[in-house]
């Protein structure tokens, strides 16, 4: 007499819990239905949300900014008034002296900056990646200080250095007998773009520096054993085998270099102002006299736009040639 | 060959002596630069340390609102590290782990933006800034930084090293995706996030161009705005540009030695894989 019993408390157990269950699977259901929502939308809106904030922030500072550069370059835009010109300030880019001057000055410094930036990190840290973990520390950190130290600070003390009656460098140079007189560095259009090279060049190879002695931390030594075994001098294993496992990186460096040296800015706004007789001008500088000093925003932003396609061509160039070589 | 091999050994360790002594003589320059009296800074022959040294330098300093200068700065770089590590690592996590649609649109659009420059973007950057009314604030120096892409690409290179299993293990546990982000996500990518905030505090700390075009009053000022406002006031008064140089360079030295270790993880994560 009891089994029927139980059989039946097991049954309506069952069919509660199955209820329960199928309570649960059809307010799921309804859910979905009213959000329509199928897995592929639901995994996209939570892909988006978590972009949502670097997308504000991007969209709003460099999208938006982009955009309005390009639309203000097509206008005469100054403090006071704004009036549509098409073309006019291209136009009138090609035919200022000035500005042709400085896309020279601009080139110079990145055709003679990028190559020494290399060649320089290159050896560096061809000398420096075998040596123990400490020094290599050591060397990294120097040859990052200048970086970290600041470009304001870093100028501050050059421009002493430089300084034609009080700088070291005149000091040294004369001791030496390498010249007789002081030279006033900064004030000679013969020099001033030179000196101002040489300050980009301590406060560029910083990070070219850290990648190279990492990659070549990362090359596989039984290569350089093998090439060894087969009787390759130094030079070899470094044109054969170091330098073509190096060239992914070699590419990267040769990128940032390019870009930072084509926007090279405080350097210039704080030795020279562009002087002396325009010598040292940069885009870069030019912009930001254009704009901020004389508030022609429209003709600045045509700038701009031209320095944009230039760093763009640049980089698209370098991709070509140096991306033949890169074997990953 | 052996005393060929040491002697180039030897040669090579003294070049790198020498190029590495110039490099830090700038920065003991500085240092050292701030303890000497004016008479000695304009002499011809340089006094290679401060035998007399004095704090004119520093009090002449702090006659400006030095102090003010340093907090902004700090204001600055740490609002702008702040919000760079949570816009990146959220983004950098769903690029590299989420599927949704457009996602490799959104990155290209964000690589791409990377190699543009910057400061081309300043002029209309501070029509707009002026237009919506927060020009010569220090939020102007803030938002604009956190903008920039870099931190994006870089946390998405750490996501990349997540495992796939463990994500789906904890969505399979009941893990909420915020939960499965804070709990799971960041410990792992928690080196990344320390290179990322490293980087962008030396970044932002030194970003001379935005803070220049964006602070205009005195009072508005950093640190290395100010250093560069006083070299039109004294500008061969070598001593007391000096001591304002020590005092814009030296917080930002003290975080990169401390924290070199994940600094160059950080520099080297963003461009050599592996």
């Amino acid at each position: 007499m009891n089994k029927p019993v139980l059989k039946e408390k097991i049954l309506n157990e069952n069919t509660n819990t199955d209820r329960t269950v199928l309570k649960e699977v059809k307010s799921k259901k309804s859910r979905k239905k009213i959000l329509s929502l199928s897995k592929k939308q639901k995994e996209d809106l939570i892909g988006y949300a978590f972009l949502v904030p670097a997308v504000l922030f991007f969209g709003t500072f460099v999208f938006y900014p982009i955009l309005k550069g390009l639309y203000n370059s097509f206008f005469n835009m100054t403090w006071k008034d704004t009036t549509f010109i098409g073309l006019d300030n291209y136009i009138a880019l090609f035919n200022d002296e000035i500005f042709l001057k400085s896309l020279v000055n601009t080139a110079t410094i990145v055709l003679v900056a990028v190559p020494l930036i290399i060649i320089f990190s290159l050896a560096v840290s061809l000398l420096v990646y075998k040596l123990k973990s400490v020094s290599r520390s050591v060397f990294r950190a120097v040859f990052y200080l200048p970086v970290v130290t600041g470009s304001v600070a870093v100028t501050v003390v050059w421009r002493w250095i430089y300084d034609p009656y009080s700088g070291v460098l005149n000091y040294i140079l004369k001791t030496l007998g390498i010249i007789d007189d002081n030279i006033i560095w900064l004030g000679d259009s013969d020099y001033a773009l030179m000196c101002i090279i040489i300050i980009l060049l301590t406060t560029s190879v910083g990070q070219p520096i850290i990648l190279y002695i990492a990659s070549l931390g990362n090359i596989d030594k039984s290569y350089i054993e093998a090439a060894k075994v087969d009787g390759a001098n130094s030079w070899q294993i470094f044109r054969k085998v170091k330098w073509p496992l190096l060239m992914p990186t070699t590419l990267y460096i040769v990128v940032i270099s390019t870009i930072n040296s084509f926007q090279i800015f405080s350097l210039i706004q704080l030795l020279t102002s562009g002087g002396p007789n325009y010598s040292t001008s940069t885009v870069m500088y030019l912009v930001y006299e254009k704009a901020f000093k004389l508030g022609q925003f429209g003709y600045a932003a045509a700038m701009g736009v031209v320095l944009a396609i230039c760093i763009g061509t640049f980089s698209i160039i370098q991709f070509k040639v140096f991306g033949k070589e890169v074997s990953y | 060959m052996k005393t060929k091999t040491k002697l180039r050994k030897i040669l090579s360790v003294l070049a790198l002596a020498v190029v590495a002594i110039i490099f830090v003589f700038p920065f003991y320059w500085i240092i050292t630069g701030a303890f000497k009296i004016q008479e000695v800074t304009i002499l011809e022959t340089p006094q290679w340390f401060p035998l007399e040294p004095t704090f004119e330098n520093w009090i002449k300093l702090f006659k400006n609102p030095t102090l003010i200068w340093l907090r902004n700065s700090f204001i600055i770089s740490i609002s702008t590290m702040i919000l760079v590590c949570i816009t990146a690592s959220l983004a950098g996590y769903a690029l590299a782990k989420k599927n949704f649609r457009g996602k490799e649109i959104i990155f290209g659009i964000f690589v791409a933006a990377m190699a543009l420059p910057k400061q081309v973007i300043l002029v209309p950057l501070v029509q707009i800034v002026n237009q919506w009314g927060f020009h010569n604030t220090l939020l102007a120096c803030i938002l604009p930084a956190v903008g920039f892409p870099f931190g994006i690409f870089l946390m998405k290179q750490f996501s990349e090293t997540l495992p796939r299993e463990l994500l789906e293990a904890a969505k399979i546990d009941g893990c909420s995706e915020i939960g499965i982000f804070i709990k799971i996500v960041l410990p792992l990518v928690k080196p990344g996030v320390a290179a990322l905030g490293i980087f962008t505090f030396i970044t932002s700390w030194n970003d001379y161009f935005l803070q220049l075009v964006m602070l205009v009053e005195k009072e508005k000022l950093t640190m290395p705005l100010g250093v560069a406002l006083m070299q039109q006031e004294f500008t061969t008064n070598y001593g007391v540009l000096m001591a304002g140089a020590t005092l814009a360079c030296i917080p930002i030295i003290i975080v990169f030695v401390l924290f070199q270790k994940n600094f160059t993880q950080g520099i080297t994560m963003g461009a050599v894989k592996g």
